[in-house]
């Protein structure tokens, strides 16, 4: 019966430990490259144009076994926008579409997480790009996580979202086809 | 088609006024081109052409130079003040200047992603890539600056031929349009 319970307890024990180990707050691995803001948006209705957000960073917290407590924060440069032409990143960075130059910086923070279960959640949150400031929904699924090979502990997500240009003030028209941007979104985090 | 000290040959007669008119077409084409709207007929026919008159316009205000520089160079009129004189060799110098300042921005804005540019469907200028930070924005910015400068130059030198025309009476700008006062 003693030997029961000391079973139990230290079972619990070592289980609480696991519990709080895995409630942690990760880096988003933008150092080695192991997240990517992309975007996509309609060509005429043609094609898809894609492209990404070179520069970012964010942190988050995970919690496998409390997703609801799950935070995230992301910041983007947004002058860092590259869609393989020069001319038409320069174009993107003007008045036009983004004004990197009066509002240099996107930001992401969660407000809520809801746990839809099958390793899929939802979160949201107010995204801030263009000085304007809206309550968005990022469709998420975990990938995976677990140690990495150099003693470290990773998890990572794929999320997607479509955002309206006019609801950020971009005004500019591409046309028909061309009045949403979907975002995909790849997060790779470090333990901290 | 050679200058003497008097007056200027024919070809550097036509390049003058080639490079004048294409100066102000070009500034004309850029300045309306950027507002363009992304279904206008001319979104993409304006820049490539913009594009391509710039190419070919630097590569001749090149020979224009290599021209000038070969040639007799006609001497300041007689009845030009020292200052005159002095102000418009500088103003001279000054406008292929700012015009080179002008080529090498634009080429920068264009090939900062290593295009290079399509000169209509003759031939292609390579590009190098981004040989510095923000290469597009700061190349573009100068692009557009030094050629607003550019314009305000061009009218002093323009005002300043019509006045030694009409108020000095003198050859200053009938030399710049006939080559018949080289003797």
């Amino acid at each position: 019966m003693k030997k029961l319970l000391a079973g139990v307890t230290t079972s619990l024990l070592i289980s609480t430990l696991a519990m709080t180990a895995s409630a942690a707050d990760y880096v988003i691995d933008t150092k080695g490259a192991h997240a990517s803001i992309n975007f996509k948006i309609q060509h005429l209705g043609y094609s898809w144009l894609t492209g990404r957000f070179d520069k970012f960073s964010g942190k988050f917290n995970y919690d496998e076994n409390n997703i609801a407590a799950s935070k995230i924060e992301v910041s983007i440069d947004v002058a860092s926008i590259n869609s393989n032409h020069a001319e038409r990143d320069k174009h993107l960075r003007s008045d036009d579409f983004l004004s990197v130059d009066e509002f240099a910086t996107a930001k992401f923070v969660s407000k809520k997480v809801i746990d839809k279960g099958d390793g899929k959640l939802l979160i949201q949150g107010d995204l801030t790009l263009h000085n304007v400031t809206k309550s968005i929904e990022i469709d998420a699924v975990k990938i995976g996580e677990g140690k990495d090979p150099w003693g470290g502990y990773r998890v990572g997500f794929a999320g997607k979202t479509r955002l309206g240009l006019k609801d950020f003030g971009i005004k500019t028209n591409l046309g028909p086809a061309s009045t949403h941007v979907d975002l995909e979104l790849h997060i790779e985090g470090v333990k901290v | 088609m050679q200058n003497t000290e008097n007056g200027y040959g024919t070809a550097a007669i036509i390049m003058h006024w080639v490079v004048a008119i294409s100066f102000f077409a070009l500034f004309g084409l850029g300045f309306w081109m950027v507002d363009l709207g992304y279904y206008d007929q001319w979104y993409k026919k304006g820049p490539d052409l913009h594009r391509s008159v710039g190419i070919l316009l630097s590569m001749l205000v090149i020979v224009r130079l290599i021209w000038r520089v070969k040639q007799v160079n006609p001497k300041p009129i007689a009845t030009h003040s020292q200052l005159a004189k002095r102000a418009s060799h500088l103003m001279h110098i000054t406008l292929y200047g700012v015009l080179f300042v002008i080529f090498i921005s634009g080429y920068l804005i264009s090939t900062a992603d290593g295009r290079g540019i399509d000169v209509f469907t003759w031939f292609t200028v390579p590009g190098f890539g981004e040989l510095f930070d923000d290469q597009a924005d700061i190349a573009g910015a100068i692009h557009k600056y030094v050629a607003y400068g550019a314009l305000a130059l061009v009218a002093l030198h323009a005002i300043a031929a019509l006045k030694h025309h009409f108020v000095d009476k003198d050859a200053t700008l009938r030399r710049m349009l006939s080559s018949k006062y080289r003797t």
